[in-house]
């Protein structure tokens, strides 16, 4: 089991407090598919990915952003009990999705820039630490089920 | 993995913008990957790394400039890197991996300080010149 400080869970909570999820995961995901192109291999049905523009502009780019992060949020709320909230997702990414569990770790590097573009200098050393570790553990917990 | 011309145009606009912060902008990112990545500390035994450390100022100075340069010479990062180059393959030997940490922190310090600046596009440029950096550090490794 993942132990986080009383610090860290402070940082974690408050952060997220502040968080859209819908722009931020939209733009997460968008970040993604452009950054990391090869990443659109999961989206052939996503209509118009041909450049970053249309990219931000995909409206189901939007809406599966938005249900990407709703899930994250589901982890901060399970801070002590990440791996059994992703258990069955862990389970779809891997038996019916067949997702590298290498896109979660750049996913979560992405949503830790677009944090940082929001929060700027409120996005101290202490907390980038916190929510890399976060993501890491969520992505973990992602890759947990599979075989 | 090749910079196309808006990937250089994108590249030098980001250190253009940056100017003479690029040391403070390193030096920061340095804190961040100690702070966030403690293993890289291990490359730094001789270092005081606390915030603030003129060492750290320093170290990030000699990086910044290292950027700058291959930012200055895009078109042949090989031949401007290469005494850096042989140094990490000789003499430094920074696993491969810790590349890759340094330039998130990077990242995400040009996200802080210059958030409208780091366009999707503009960010899909650095890092890919990131990694370039960084190939071209770890080339002669074996």
């Amino acid at each position: 089991m993942v132990h986080w400080t009383a610090e860290e869970k402070q940082l974690i909570t408050s952060v997220w407090s502040k968080v859209n999820v819908e722009e931020c995961g939209a733009e997460a995901l968008a970040r993604l598919l452009i950054v990391y192109p090869w990443t659109q291999r999961f989206f052939d049905n996503f209509g118009n990915l041909s450049s970053p523009t249309a990219i931000v502009g995909n409206p189901k780019v939007r809406a599966h952003g938005k249900k990407v992060l709703t899930s994250f949020g589901e982890g901060v709320k399970n801070l002590d009990n990440i791996k059994a909230t992703y258990a069955k997702l862990s389970e779809l990414h891997c038996e019916k999705l067949h997702v590298d569990p290498e896109n979660f770790r750049l996913l979560g590097d992405i949503l830790i820039i677009v944090l940082a573009a929001h929060f700027t200098k409120d996005f101290t050393p202490a907390c980038q630490a916190t929510w890399q570790k976060l993501v890491g553990v969520v992505a973990h917990a992602l890759a947990y089920k599979y075989h | 993995m090749v910079l196309s011309a808006s990937d250089k145009t994108n590249v030098k606009s980001v250190f253009s913008k940056a100017g003479s912060q690029v040391d403070d902008l390193l030096g920061e990112a340095l804190e961040r990957m100690f702070t966030t990545y403690p293993q890289t500390k291990t490359y730094f035994p001789h270092f005081d790394l606390h915030h603030g450390s003129a060492q750290i100022k320093a170290h990030g100075k000699k990086v910044g400039a290292a950027l700058v340069e291959a930012c200055n010479h895009i078109d042949d990062i090989a031949g401007a890197l290469s005494k850096l180059s042989d140094l990490h393959a000789q003499k430094l030997r920074v696993d491969p991996v810790n590349f890759k940490l340094l330039g998130q922190c990077f990242l995400v310090v040009v996200a802080i300080h210059f958030p409208s600046v780091l366009t999707p596009e503009v960010h899909a440029s650095l890092d890919k010149f990131l990694c370039a950096v960084s190939a071209v550090l770890t080339a002669k490794y074996r």
